[in-house]
């Protein structure tokens, strides 16, 4: 009787008549004339959320697999992370003509934060692409390969956080409580990355050019948006800025760890940019998911 | 009451990356069968056309046809992989598909690793998940190899594994592809029993096999597939010649 719940745990009906169905027997039905489309995303949604713990084992599955038979594991993405902050800190305070003290800690965490997002971005081209194997076998919500990535990332993420606490303990630059507000920022952050990864994931498993665009595009946004270079060097064009949406998103977590908080323009443009993100995650979501198996 | 029910569903695999006109040109003109064009100009394998059938309680029914007639296709659409793009399918009951033994097996995790995230795949409890792992790694006879990563199991023991993981289950609908049919003869004893009890606790049993002497040991119904059309529908008797006299 083990399975029987497992089984029944993918596309429970909602208009399943319940006079005329004993005990609960899920009924599946598909009807090329009659879609559902949003009834279905939304319970394809609502049934990965539930089960996250799919997503959660899965993540930290690739995680430890992608550092089998290393020595030091994942304390690999922590080492690579502090090489490239200290020689780019070095290298550009000095072209900067900025103390290290007042770099270092600005560039620790803009580059920690980057590379969260940057990664997240160019994962979110594979979601569903790397997942081919589960999908053609088994119908699971489409939901859990997008929190799977998205949640693999996010652990990624977590091993540079002891570097970006170090780097402000040494320069004397640790934030008080304000630097709490970075959480709501961090949530906004897994917003966007969850909708981006349901867009790219889909694009990307329907037109195959799109991962290499995606890729180069992230190149570029990386020198184009204040990672390296402080908004201040920007003089008064860094009006502008907020139309960014890499900055925005960085400020809203960068901001209470370094400068006591975002400005209120940098919160309004992150809401707006990830409404837009969300939005065209679920039309696209909602038009197209019954073709993702067919797509990859 | 379980229940299949499909009226006129068709599934149709678009060609994406083709590429070149001419290409699709020379496809086109050679496989006037199931290469088409749909509305929007892309070539299409119609890997189902105009499935009508509907399957009730107690039915035991063999999917038989050659290669690429469609019957693994219509497992997967069954199984709610594939959404079909014209028609209805109506599948009443809790669904165990047996199509591919290894979806889902991580060659890097232990055995118990794997039984655990299978667990989890199907949606099952911490509780439950453990007695799977008692019962599965029993089963399998793999002792103590159980702790031990998958990839470096022998073929045998793999296959072990993965029939002893997908078969934990008391599904309504049961969907069997013929994979699940090979193994090892030391093993075959015992996982024969099993299926066959797995087969008669489920309502409703659709192989895709070509093994004919299974088809008649097990089933009552026999759909002969080809090209993506249904060709036969019927008792085995009727649909499959005699059988040999050996």
């Amino acid at each position: 009787m083990l399975a029987a719940a497992g089984t029944a745990g993918y596309r429970r009906p909602m208009l399943a008549p319940p006079s005329t169905v004993p005990a609960a027997s899920p009924l599946y039905v598909c009807d090329a004339t009659q879609p559902r489309r949003l009834e279905r995303a939304l319970q394809d949604l609502g049934g990965g959320f539930r089960r996250w713990r799919l997503a959660a084992a899965l993540a930290w599955l690739d995680i430890r697999n992608r550092y089998r038979g290393s020595v030091l594991g994942p304390i690999w993405l922590t080492l690579s992370t502090a090489v490239m902050v200290f020689a780019l800190g070095l290298l550009y305070s000095s072209l900067f003509q900025l103390s290290l003290a007042e770099y270092l800690p600005w560039l620790a965490v803009s580059l920690i934060i980057w590379n969260m997002i940057a990664q997240t971005v160019n994962d979110a081209c594979t979601t569903f692409t790397g997942a081919e194997g589960i999908i053609r076998q088994m119908p699971l919500p489409y939901t859990i390969h997008v929190l799977r990535m998205v949640l693999r990332n996010a652990l990624t993420a977590a091993h540079s956080l002891p570097l970006a606490l170090l780097v402000l303990l040494l320069f004397g630059a640790m934030p008080g409580w304000e630097a709490l507000l970075a959480l709501p920022g961090l949530v906004v952050v897994a917003v966007n990355a969850i909708a981006v990864g349901i867009f790219l994931g889909m694009v990307c498993a329907r037109f195959r050019d799109i991962g290499p665009i995606v890729a180069s595009v992230m190149q570029l946004a990386f020198f184009l948006s204040p990672v390296l270079w402080k908004p201040e060097l920007l003089g008064e064009r860094q009006v502008w800025l907020p139309l960014n949406p890499f900055y925005v998103l960085m400020e809203v977590v960068r901001g209470p760890l370094l400068s006591g908080g975002a400005a209120p323009v940098v919160w309004a443009s992150a809401l707006l940019w990830t409404g837009a993100a969300c939005a065209a995650a679920l039309a696209f979501f909602v038009r197209f998911r019954g073709r993702i198996a067919f797509w990859i | 009451m379980p229940h299949i029910r499909a009226e006129g569903l068709a599934i149709e695999f678009p060609l994406y990356h083709l590429g070149a006109r001419s290409l699709k040109k020379r496809l086109l003109a050679h496989t006037p069968l199931r290469l088409r064009q749909d509305a929007s100009n892309r070539v299409v394998v119609a890997a189902l056309r105009d499935l009508t059938f509907s399957i009730g309680p107690g039915e035991r029914v063999a999917l038989v046809g050659h290669n690429g007639a469609g019957k693994t296709t219509l497992l997967r659409t069954l199984a709610g992989v594939y959404e079909p793009v014209g028609g209805r399918l109506e599948v009443q009951g809790t669904i165990g598909s047996l199509i591919d033994p290894a979806a889902g097996m991580d060659q890097e995790c232990t055995g118990r690793e794997n039984i655990l995230l299978r667990g989890l795949y199907r949606g099952l409890d911490r509780q439950q998940s453990a007695a799977l792992a008692e019962e599965v790694g029993g089963f399998a006879g793999l002792g103590e190899f159980l702790d031990v990563p998958v990839r470096t199991y022998s073929a045998g023991m793999q296959i072990r594994l993965s029939f002893a993981m997908a078969t934990v289950m008391a599904p309504e609908v049961l969907l069997m592809d013929e994979w699940f049919l090979a193994g090892d003869a030391d093993f075959m004893e015992r996982a024969t029993r099993r299926l066959e009890r797995l087969v008669a606790d489920a309502d409703i049993l659709v192989l895709a096999t070509h093994d004919m002497s299974i088809v008649r040991a097990w089933c009552t119904r026999v759909i002969r597939l080809d090209a993506g059309r249904i060709v036969a529908d019927g008792p085995v008797a009727e649909v499959l010649e005699p059988a040999p006299a050996a």
